[in-house]
């Protein structure tokens, strides 16, 4: 049985312990903004947050989860979560979309502890997110923008 | 006119023509009286574009417009979405042409269905370039009927009216009727034939052709937005396994590591045991070719897709390699080394010009360099999945296809049902690049969910399952030599070009490249050399060969563009002088004179091969990039042009390599002329993609083989471009060329690319790269 607390909501869940945060958040609460890419920390797609900070889901196991878990469905929510979505669109960021997702989670992580972020504080902080379409030097811009 | 709505002979043309299939249904308007498109093509007009695609086209509005009563304008987009922003540029041509108000238009995604909505295989560069034409004639005639049905009411001459933005007005007297209010009106009118449709003047366009959202820091226009914007940046985007279908089970299969091997046995015991695990069962394979179909293996079904895949790691499974023959014995290492030695040979001579024997005979100094470009794997950050719904003898699909038709074929085919049974519902794709062209994996799902009577399953591929069994990127040695006279000019050029077809998936391996990849810019060979000879030795297919974006443009272009640079150096001259050099006069060359017989489905007569947009496009890019200017010592730029899918490109790098051998990429300037732009902000964002592709191409793609199993099986092994990858700056030069016909633009930014970035290395540090990736290279 695990607890968790997904977007201000609490649930008590019927999973085993090592299930992955990314399939329960997906698959059992049916919250599919959160993506399958990699399953091993490897692209970011997954990414949510931990009591305010960017973690991989899909190599989480749901026992480790213990906080206030954050999804993009809710970051909407959250000041800089919304200036965030709002320069994504005003630089037509997002090609297909699925990393974007993932991209957006880990952009509110980085503008949380800094507010301001240089060019390469910005690649350093996202680097770990990959982007198939390319989209990397509008994501840059819109982090400086937001 | 000047008749009553209610006049009986109006209602009387109604009845004769009513085609009354809503796109969305039960809604007030749907337009009605099919068009007659069909009588418009003659038997050589059928043979390319559109029309030579299978489906071909239609311009009935009643199949991509719908109004509301409400004044809703429901648009359907029959393309596939995958980063390029389709549903937003088909639903731009339509309202522009129509005159809706962007926030009163939705889209509705088409299923799969080419009987009604014409070809929908999302592919080769082809949407806006066959379907600009029949939208905007399909909007044209919906604005028709809009202002004729106003005219109606008013009694007055249609003449006088005209239709402004989501309205109709009567200029005259200045009364206006909103287009919901003419919606139910205009149903009962005839859908104007081709001759009196009248479209837009260029000024009258509020859309199309015209530069949208935030362009070097300055706001172009706010509209029209992105379609998906908002739901992708709140993740209530759907993508493939993001469909809504209720109570469902989730799946991975374990496929043959080896092409053609097949299932020998298996022990599920472990499997069952995982908690979750609700079934393990063989899917049928296929023998070579395996076309669309499913490799074969083994099924494991479960309440989720974690159980799913720790069930497949529980399972115990004997492959059978004798069927796979010598592709048990494939490794890239090898192989490479065969093509390369086979490369020294004359092979199949696919064209020839002059006397290369003698032009070579009389060189003052000769060049010659062989080039390799590995396989690679497509990766969307989407892996392949899809859910199936199967309830008697019928199917849903929900997919993310790039070809929705081949999709309900296939699947049909497998399932033994009518095809009319099988219905496709496209999703967003989470990126294609080629790999969503092959339903593959959407037939294996419906082989699963047959099980699962009326509950839905989704098939999900794992990443490791997408880099080991992909349709792959070929793989490619190209061999060239030169003879330079003493003035330094090419008078000789012989290439000689090897990599296994895509054909191979579909037929017994020819072994050598087909029409479509030839043309693919290699017999299609640009330059003015007096003596030119071209060869397609043999190279045999020992994997799933398939398409990737720009496909063979990739490796044809790597080379061409490597050697003409390395020829301007043997030559002691300035890289672009050279190029331009070796183009020649500007002219036009008839695709048939150089054996070229597929140009892309394109008329040669009307999409010839110009060799002055290429002179442009490379002036444009080296002049926005300064060419020439001063650069400090480990610094240089590099360029390389290709023209393809009917569109031309040229890039600049400037690169910098350090002592340690890191590579800086300071800028890429990158010149596009694909003629008429529909939709500008996209195609800069495709050639902004398109350049990060390409880098990742030239640094870091590369998935190679070991006895015929691929060696890499996710992201810490196969290497994909990462925000430290990207250009400080990239910049987009869009040629304005409206006169000539549309060419494609989602593929033809890519194969320039890693030619540019390895000639810029070159010129930054004097290290030539002749195979791909770069890798570690420059840091031996």
């Amino acid at each position: 049985m695990a607890s968790l607390n997904i977007n201000g909501k609490e649930y008590q869940l019927d999973v085993p312990d090592q299930m992955p945060l990314l399939w329960v958040i997906r698959d059992v609460l049916g919250l599919k903004g959160t993506k399958f890419g990699c399953g091993k920390a490897q692209c970011g797609a997954c990414t949510v947050h931990l009591d305010g900070v960017a973690i991989r889901s899909c190599t989480t196991p749901v026992s480790g989860a213990i906080g206030e878990i954050t999804t993009i469905e809710a970051i909407g929510n959250d000041p800089i979560g919304q200036r965030l979505q709002k320069a994504w669109l005003d630089l037509g960021v997002p090609q297909c979309g699925f990393c974007q997702s993932g991209q957006i989670m880990n952009a509110v992580s980085l503008l949380r502890q800094n507010p301001a972020p240089g060019r390469d504080e910005i690649i350093h902080a996202m680097s770990g997110n990959l982007c198939r379409c390319g989209t990397y030097n509008r994501i840059i811009a819109a982090i400086q923008r937001a | 006119m000047t008749v009553d709505t209610k006049d009986p002979v109006l209602l009387a043309n109604v009845s004769r023509r009513r085609f009354m299939l809503g796109v969305a249904g039960g809604s007030a308007l749907v337009l009605a009286a099919r068009w007659d498109w069909a009588h418009a093509n003659t038997e050589e007009e059928q043979k390319y574009g559109a029309a030579g695609m299978p489906g071909g086209w239609t311009d009935d509005p009643n199949v991509f417009i719908q109004i509301d009563a409400d004044g809703t304008v429901t648009l359907v987009n029959h393309r596939s979405e995958m980063g390029q922003g389709i549903r937003t540029s088909v639903a731009m041509v339509m309202a522009d042409e129509l005159g809706a108000n962007w926030d009163q238009v939705k889209v509705q995604q088409a299923v799969g269905d080419h009987s009604r909505y014409g070809n929908q295989n999302t592919d080769g560069s082809r949407s806006m370039r066959h379907w600009y034409g029949p939208l905007r004639r399909a909007a044209a005639a919906a604005r028709q009927m809009l202002e004729q049905s106003a005219a109606n009411q008013w009694l007055v001459p249609v003449e006088e009216v005209r239709a402004g933005v989501h309205e109709v007005v009567h200029e005259p007297s200045g009364r206006t009727l909103g287009f919901g209010e003419l919606a139910e009106a205009a149903r009962g009118l005839e859908v104007p034939d081709h001759t009196s449709l009248k479209l837009k003047s260029d000024g009258d366009l509020r859309f199309l052709g015209k530069e949208t959202g935030i362009i070097n820091g300055e706001l172009k226009s706010a509209f029209p937005k992105a379609i998906d914007g908002e739901d992708i940046v709140s993740g209530k985007a759907v993508f493939g396994a993001d469909v809504d279908v209720g109570d469902r089970l989730y799946a991975v299969i374990a496929r043959p590591p080896v092409y053609g091997a097949t299932l020998k046995n298996f022990d599920d015991a472990a499997a069952l045991k995982v908690p979750g695990v609700k079934k393990v069962m063989s899917i049928e394979g296929t023998g070579q070719p395996a076309a669309f179909k499913p490799l074969g293996g083994v099924a494991v079904v479960a309440t989720n897709t974690w159980a799913a895949i720790k069930g497949r790691e529980a399972l115990s499974i004997d492959w059978d390699n004798g069927p796979a023959e010598d592709n048990s014995a494939y490794t890239s290492g090898s192989y490479r080394e065969a093509l390369e030695k086979r490369s020294q040979s004359p092979g199949k001579v696919i064209r020839e010009e002059g006397d290369l024997a003698k032009a070579m005979e009389s060189a003052a100094q000769k060049v010659s360099a062989t080039y390799y470009m590995p396989h690679m794997a497509q990766a969307p950050m989407e892996p392949p999945n899809a859910t199936v719904r199967i309830e008697k003898d019928r199917a849903e699909v929900w997919a993310p296809v790039q070809n929705p038709e081949a999709t309900r074929n296939t699947v049909a085919e497998r399932l033994g049902f009518d095809p009319a049974n099988v219905i496709v519902n496209v999703t967003l794709l989470g990126g294609g690049f080629g790999r969503k062209s092959k339903p593959d994996f959407a037939i294996e799902a419906a082989s699963i969910a047959q099980t699962f009577e009326g509950q839905p399953v989704t098939l999900q591929w794992t990443r490791e399952d997408d880099l080991q069994h992909s349709y792959f990127h070929t793989v490619s040695v190209d061999h060239l030599e030169a003879g330079l006279d003493e003035n330094g000019k090419t008078i000789g050029w012989l290439h000689r070009s090897l990599s296994p077809s895509i054909s191979s998936l579909f037929a017994p391996d020819p072994e050598h490249k087909v029409d479509f990849e030839l043309g693919m810019g290699l017999n299609t060979t640009p330059f003015n050399i007096p003596a030119l000879q071209l060869e397609n030795p043999p190279a045999s297919a020992h994997v799933r060969i398939g398409w990737f974006r720009a496909v063979y443009n990739l490796p044809h272009a790597w080379a061409i563009q490597s050697f003409a640079h390395e020829l301007s150096v043997a030559a002691g001259r300035d890289h672009r002088d050279y190029l331009l050099e070796l183009l020649g006069e500007d002219r036009k060359i008839p695709n048939p004179s150089v054996g070229d017989t597929w140009n892309y489905g394109e008329d040669p007569d009307i999409y010839t091969i110009n060799t002055g947009r290429m002179r442009g496009v490379i002036e444009r890019a080296t002049d926005e990039a300064r060419w020439g200017k001063e650069l400090p010592k480990g610094r240089g730029m590099g360029l390389a042009f290709h023209h393809s899918f009917v569109s031309y490109t040229a890039v600049v790098f400037d690169v910098e390599v350090d002592d340690a051998g890191e590579l800086i990429i300071h800028r890429a300037d990158i010149a596009f002329d694909c003629g008429p732009q529909a939709n500008p902000e996209r195609i800069r964002s495709q050639m902004e993609g398109a350049c990060v592709m390409g880098i990742g191409i030239a640094l870091q793609n590369e998935i190679s083989f070991q006895d015929g199993v691929a060696q890499q099986s996710n992201f810490d092994r196969y290497l994909l471009p990462r925000m430290t990858e990207a250009p400080r700056e990239v910049r987009v030069h869009l040629v304005d060329n409206p006169d000539v016909p549309m060419g494609g633009v989602g593929e033809p930014g890519l194969p320039p690319v890693a030619p540019a970035l390895v000639n810029a290395i070159y010129a930054a540090t004097g290290k030539r790269i002749r195979s791909l990736p770069v890798g570690d290279q420059l840091k031996a």
